[in-house]
């Protein structure tokens, strides 16, 4: 018996490893994918994945391996449009897409600030990133991405470290029409409750953890 | 604890109104369906004064919406009162605290006696929370009580406000259905609430809520009678999206939450789940402990 099972696990691995190979993660991120359309993700995602603020592109680093994967299938879906990343995302292939997605989930990148409901929120910023506004149905931001917009399970992605001109641009991006890969369509009515004032303060209360008021 | 229990149990039957029967209501009398708009409006934050009354308000806001990280003593599952009273306990339709707290004192048939808003708070401790309750005296209970208080500013004493409790859903003419109800929360609930109703949790912490198993409401609590979660269902969830669901789904997926395993009833009669359902749940609502749904006796406990 053991002869044979080596020779099972020797073709196994023999099997495994050139799939594997073909859809490396890192090398995608670092050198991009197999397609030459499928640039580096590096390139505008910062070498550590953590986004370029001042371009307002996104961190990607840490954030769940599902919710990438799907925001990659939904750009070339077309249920996420973006002018760049939709002819990239067209350019992976499935295998890439799963190994990039789980490369960047690994990633490591800060820790949301530990902010608590505790503590009543007189600043309105604080109040609607906490707690919400219910007579326009909006739920506090952080109920479903988590304390100080950690993010919570494969859905709800973290808010927090993400540029502001990023969120601006999703929370916009939901209003027209642009995005409409939410599940359950739970962002677009709360995106559409909201004031252009309102969007772009909740977004830099997130992207900024030092503006945060409420603490434990 | 034997003087604990009996006390206990006092509290447990205590809300009895419709039915001899009935033991501890969301609400002290029947919340009828939607009839009149809610007009009352509870104070603003802005509004708390800055001195020892503010201070306890802000303590018992604290404890409202952070409950079981704060009060791990008292909690025994992971559930926060904010989360069946949504909006930090103000939104109507939700059991806001503005009205139920001028609905206390109230004599209670079943314990005969007139109970405090403490008492009642105790018995969401004691079922929804499968904990063990803080003393009517206790500085928490004081804070509880001071910003419920705090919210039912301007509020008439003694009157049924419009938007109190949780509506009641009338019950469907065909009944309930789980397996429509399971379709509903594979659609709509368990991208919050998971696959298996565990809930999901962000550094240990529950971010949403289990609804069923060994950390969500036991046995005893209201929200286990399914007419009582389709009236919650209704009017807060999915959360963000009040009134979305027909009253037919509301009934169908509470159905199917409460037809799972969750704590024991705390005041199991004697070890045995048939004399738990005869003297506390065959006239409470619509619950299904201690029946048999496809061949599997419902109400045996789970956990601690």
């Amino acid at each position: 018996m053991k002869p044979l099972s080596h020779v099972v696990i020797g073709s196994l691995l023999i099997l495994a490893w050139p799939s594997a190979h073909a859809a490396d993660g890192q090398k995608i991120f670092n050198q991009g994918g197999q397609n030459p359309a499928a640039m580096a993700c590096l390139g505008c995602h910062g070498p550590d994945g953590k986004g370029i603020a001042a371009a307002g592109f996104p961190r990607l680093a840490g954030l769940p391996a599902g919710y990438l994967s799907k925001q990659l299938q939904d750009f070339r879906s077309g249920s996420r449009k973006q002018a760049v990343m939709e002819p990239l995302a067209k350019a992976l292939d499935d295998a890439e897409i799963e190994a990039i997605s789980a490369y960047l989930a690994k990633l490591p990148a800060d820790p949301a600030p530990d902010t608590r409901r505790q503590q009543i929120a007189t600043n309105p910023v604080a109040r609607l990133a906490l707690y919400g506004d219910w007579s326009r149905k909006i739920p506090g931001c952080v109920q479903c991405h988590g304390p100080g917009g950690s993010g919570v399970g494969e859905h709800f992605p973290p808010l927090a470290g993400q540029p502001a001109g990023y969120l601006v641009a999703q929370l916009n991006a939901w209003r027209d029409g642009s995005r409409s890969n939410d599940p359950n369509q739970l962002m677009v009515d709360v995106a559409k409750a909201m004031t252009d004032a309102e969007v772009k303060a909740v977004a830099d209360y997130f992207a900024q953890p030092a503006s945060q008021e409420a603490k434990p | 604890m034997k003087t604990l229990m009996p006390s206990l149990l006092l509290l447990a039957m205590g809300a009895a109104q419709a039915t001899p029967i009935a033991m501890e209501d969301q609400s002290q009398l029947k919340v009828p369906g939607v009839q009149a708009a809610p007009q009352f409006v509870p104070p603003a934050e802005s509004a708390i004064p800055d001195n020892a009354f503010g201070k306890m308000v802000r303590e018992g806001h604290a404890l409202f919406v952070d409950t079981r990280r704060l009060m791990p003593e008292a909690v025994g599952n992971g559930l926060n009162c904010s989360n069946c009273h949504l909006d930090q306990g103000r939104l109507f339709h939700s059991a806001p605290l503005w009205g139920a707290y001028p609905m206390y004192p109230a004599y209670r048939k079943k314990n005969d006696k007139v109970n405090t808003f403490a008492e009642r708070i105790q018995g969401c401790f004691s079922f929804s929370m499968n904990g063990k309750p803080p003393a009517a005296d206790s500085p928490q209970m004081t804070a509880l009580s001071v910003y419920a208080y705090w919210l039912s500013t301007q509020a008439p004493t003694g009157v049924e406000i419009a938007g109190r409790g949780y509506p009641e859903v009338p019950k469907p003419k065909d009944g309930y259905d789980f397996k429509r109800g399971e379709q509903v929360y594979d659609e709509q609930c368990a991208i919050c609430h998971g696959g298996n109703g565990e809930g999901q949790k962000v550094a240990g912490d529950y971010v949403m809520p289990p609804l069923w198993g060994k950390d969500s409401y036991n046995w005893g609590a209201g929200m286990h009678r399914i007419n009582t979660a389709a009236s919650f269902i209704k009017y807060n969830m999915p959360l963000g999206k009040p009134g979305s669901l027909s009253d037919q789904q509301a009934w169908d997926v509470a159905a199917w939450i409460n037809r799972h395993e969750r704590p024991q009833d705390p005041r199991l009669v004697e070890g045995s789940i048939e004399k738990t359902r005869l003297k506390f749940h065959a006239n409470d609502g619509v619950n299904l402990y201690g029946q048999k749904v496809d061949g599997v006796l419902i109400g045996q406990g789970i956990g601690g």
